[in-house]
């Protein structure tokens, strides 16, 4: 199968890496570039364990073509921290928005989106913000509370 | 598997055949790819014309490859945002394109339901004119997959808003598949209706008109008798799939209720 080479921006720094042809961008970034970050559940585009942001709006990674993000910015969970945890981070922690862990980092890239564009969200928007991820041991009641804390945190600071 | 990218929707349509596939936003071929189990050749293209919305005299055209999110946030079409919030989450709306959920299979396909209420066209890539999606929706489900391309989408703005109204049926709020979607226009000409159109979608092999409930409809006003009547009518000659989320015999069960509640609410305004 042909190899190709994708150039494009994650989280901040300039990347290079081959993908072989059809290969989907969760694959690409977690065995060809190292980034663990986002995480395989389904394959399917249901579970949103894959989110990634991709020029500022969420895609799922598992659906997307890794030579899709040929020369665009590409955003991950793990660049969130930057010298400390991000703020979100930090809720997610204090909340208990975290249990086995495995749908967080999608979470947190669907919050981040969320808060970058509505500072103040209703309870509803983020309950819609994250209707697109699925979790299996918080009911989402910690979630949510974890988003709307960051958002009022940061509304005080 | 080969992966080939085009740079026009021409050339494009031109290198389809029983052994590719077209890729849009790829929610849909994507699955199949991961599975192993797309078609061997899988055809793309970047053409800027694809993703194109342009005002035109009595309505919109809006290209193939336009996203959910960018219906969601056009300020020109507020009576498909609605429509388009109902496609999937967010993640979903922001790849999902207009013109692959004309092809998506049961129980997907719910802003094709509206498009076929609105009596849009079709402009098929690399041939002139537009053709009505109701002869697109009939041939695909006929024959399965096809080898064309559709370019954009002719959608005529309706005349008066509060005629179209849409709802979309589903378990889980509020993200879930749809148990059946319902899509109607109804234009009014000094108070009677002229020119109904009723779409179902997940209530057949893909999204369709029930003409005898358009029948019942055309030339009245929606009152309680009217409604009722096409109420009745509505899972008539239907032969809905059953599937995880509801049997054959329930979807056609619920689907005059659900036709009755929208349309009392459309008549509420
Ligand atoms: C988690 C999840 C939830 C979903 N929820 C919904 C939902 O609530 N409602 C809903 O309607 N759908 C839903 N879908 C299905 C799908 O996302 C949508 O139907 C979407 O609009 C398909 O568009 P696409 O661009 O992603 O299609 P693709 O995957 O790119 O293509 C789908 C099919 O359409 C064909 N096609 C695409 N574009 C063209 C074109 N221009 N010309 C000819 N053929 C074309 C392809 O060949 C293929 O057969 C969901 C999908 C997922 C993964
Ligand atoms: S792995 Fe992508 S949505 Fe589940
Ligand atoms: S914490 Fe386990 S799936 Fe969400």
């Amino acid at each position: 199968m042909a190899k190709i080479p994708v150039t494009f921006t994650l989280n901040g720094s300039e990347r290079a890496a081959f993908a072989e042809e059809g290969l989907n961008l969760l694959e690409f970034l977690r065995r060809a570039v190292g980034d663990l970050s986002p995480k395989y559940g389904c394959g399917q585009g249901t579970c949103g364990a894959c989110t990634v942001i991709i020029d500022g709006e969420t895609h799922l990674s598992c659906l997307t073509m890794a030579d899709a993000v040929q020369g665009r910015k590409v955003e991950t969970a793990s660049g969130l921290a930057n010298g400390k945890v991000h703020p979100l981070q930090e809720a997610f922690m204090e909340h208990f928005a975290a249990q086995c862990g495995y749908c967080t980092p999608g979470m947190l890239m669907s919050a981040k989106v969320l808060l970058d564009r509505n500072p103040s969200p209703t309870r509803a928007e983020v309950i819609e913000a994250i209707s697109g991820n699925l979790c299996r041991c918080t009911g989402y009641a910690p979630i949510i509370d974890a988003i709307l804390a960051t958002a009022n945190t940061r509304r005080l600071a | 598997m080969r992966v080939e990218s085009y740079k026009t929707l021409a050339e494009a349509a031109r290198a389809m055949g029983p052994d590719a596939v077209f890729m849009a936003g790829g929610t849909l071929v994507m699955r199949d790819v991961n599975a192993g189990e797309s078609a061997s050749r899988i055809i793309r293209s970047a053409d800027p014309a694809l993703t194109e919305i342009r005002a035109t005299g009595d309505g919109f055209s809006i290209g193939a490859g336009v996203t959910m999110a960018r219906i969601v946030a056009h300020r020109d079409l507020p009576f498909l945002a609605p429509v388009a919030r109902a496609v999937g989450g967010p993640q979903v709306r922001n790849m999902a394109t207009v013109g692959g959920n004309l092809f998506a299979h049961h129980p997907y396909g719910d802003f094709a339901v509206a498009l076929l209420a609105l009596g849009a066209r079709v402009v098929l890539a690399g041939q002139g004119g537009a053709k009505p999606l109701d002869d697109l929706l009939r041939e695909r489900g006929r024959s399965g997959g096809p080898s064309l391309i559709v370019a954009s989408i002719e959608v005529p703005r309706p005349r008066d808003p509060r005629a179209f109204g849409f709802v979309k049926v589903s378990r889980i709020k509020p993200k879930g598949v749809s148990v059946m979607s319902i899509a109607v226009n109804l234009p009014r000409d000094s108070g009677r209706i002229r020119g109904a159109r009723v779409a179902f979608g997940a209530m057949g092999p893909a999204p369709l008109r029930v003409s005898a409930v358009e029948r019942v409809l055309e030339g009245q006003s929606l009152d309680a008798a009217t409604i009722a009547r096409a109420a009745q009518l509505a899972g008539d000659g239907l032969d809905p799939p059953t599937d995880a989320l509801a049997s054959a015999w329930y979807r056609r069960e619920v689907a005059g209720t659900h036709l009755r509640r929208l349309l009392e609410k459309m008549e509420r305004g």
